[in-house]
């Protein structure tokens, strides 16, 4: 019996795998939701122009855009390595 | 006034058209006017899981594009009152439909019927987009299994964007959690999401749980939507789910392990 518990125990259960997976992919599908077509385009290229001049990774650069009353706001974050 | 209601999915193969054929089934033998409209177009499917494919004489494209009358696109289904199938094209492209055509059908429909069920097909496509676009009601047809759920999301945000009530800013369209294929033992040995992880992750509202069953491939071999079997549990649970459509508060079944009575594990009780 104790073995059995061992056993049981040693796997993590594929279904809360599953769920975890899932609740990070849905939340950044969700957050994406909304925006503008031409967000994921937009959100390249910038970052091949911030390319040319300084070395930044993929996941440095971040883009979101926030509608208020009569306008919206694009907030770009760019964590630069240090020099 | 009539309802329009698209059972959708985005993933193929997770039980969109046994479940539109199941639930128009279910309302039609309620007494509800109801027409089940296949948007599947080059790859119809609905007819055969109605049991029609050998009635079909004209289709959704051909009354779009005035080779028909309605009418005679409709097929009246030979074993329910009430209800009416119009099936999608076989050989026609996608193109075909057109958002003007579908808004004229719909209103010609909804003279006549209660319920409008439009099967939609798998993808998020020109044809998935013209099935929702005109709903008052989604069912959003989900499996215990990453990819259907992620798809699910995917399509929830398109009810929420792209249609015509979220374009003209009217009520937003009811949303609803139908799950399929839903195995109990799985879940019990952490195999399988749990009803409760899907609703959270997609936070739904639930319309029904339709377990994994035998019963479902015995209904499309036969071509009779599995509400007619109603000794089996995905009958049961389409009926329970057709209920909750229409107003009822019924408690959820099949959620659970089913305990075998002794005499039905001796003979094999395998008729679910």
């Amino acid at each position: 019996m104790k073995l059995l518990e061992f056993l049981k125990r040693e796997r993590k259960k594929s279904a809360s795998v599953a769920k975890e997976r899932l609740q990070i992919i849905v939340a950044h599908q969700r957050s994406q939701r909304g925006q503008p077509d031409y967000m994921p385009l937009l959100e390249r290229e910038l970052l091949e122009v911030i390319r040319r001049y300084v070395h930044v990774d993929d996941n440095a650069i971040q883009i979101s855009l926030d509608s208020e009353d009569n306008c919206s706001v694009l907030e770009l974050n760019v964590t630069l390595p240090k020099s | 006034m009539a309802k329009i209601i698209v059972v959708t999915s985005g993933k193929g193969g997770v039980g969109k058209t046994t479940s539109a054929a199941a639930i128009s089934t279910g309302l039609a033998l309620r007494g509800k006017k109801t027409v089940v409209i296949d948007f599947d177009v080059g790859l119809r499917n609905l007819d055969l899981i109605m049991g029609c494919e050998r009635r079909v004489v004209y289709d959704l494209v051909n009354v779009i594009q005035g080779e028909a009358g309605l009418n005679q696109a409709l097929i009246r289904d030979k074993r329910v009152e009430n209800l009416h199938i119009l099936p999608a094209s076989q050989t026609r492209d996608k193109d075909a439909l057109t958002q003007e055509g579908v808004a004229e059908i719909l209103e010609k429909l909804k003279e006549e019927f209660d319920f409008i069920i439009c099967d939609s097909p798998a993808g998020i496509e020109r044809g998935a987009q013209l099935a929702m676009y005109f709903a008052d009601e989604a069912i959003v047809v989900t499996n215990p299994e990453v990819s259907s759920v992620r798809d699910s999301d995917r399509i929830l945000g398109l009810l929420a964007s792209k249609t015509r009530r979220a374009e003209q800013g009217g009520d937003p369209i009811k949303e609803h959690l139908l799950v399929t294929r839903y195995n109990p033992e799985r879940v019990t040995t952490g195999d399988m999401l749990t009803l409760e992880d899907i609703r959270e992750i997609l936070s739904v509202h639930l319309l029904g749980l339709i377990p994994e069953s035998e019963a479902v491939l015995r209904a499309s071999n036969q071509g009779v939507p599995v509400t007619h079997d109603a000794s089996s549990d995905a009958g049961q649970a389409y009926s329970d789910t057709v209920s909750r459509l229409l107003g009822e508060e019924i408690p959820l079944r099949f959620h659970e392990v089913q305990r075998k009575s002794l005499l039905s594990r001796m003979f094999g009780g395998n008729r679910r």
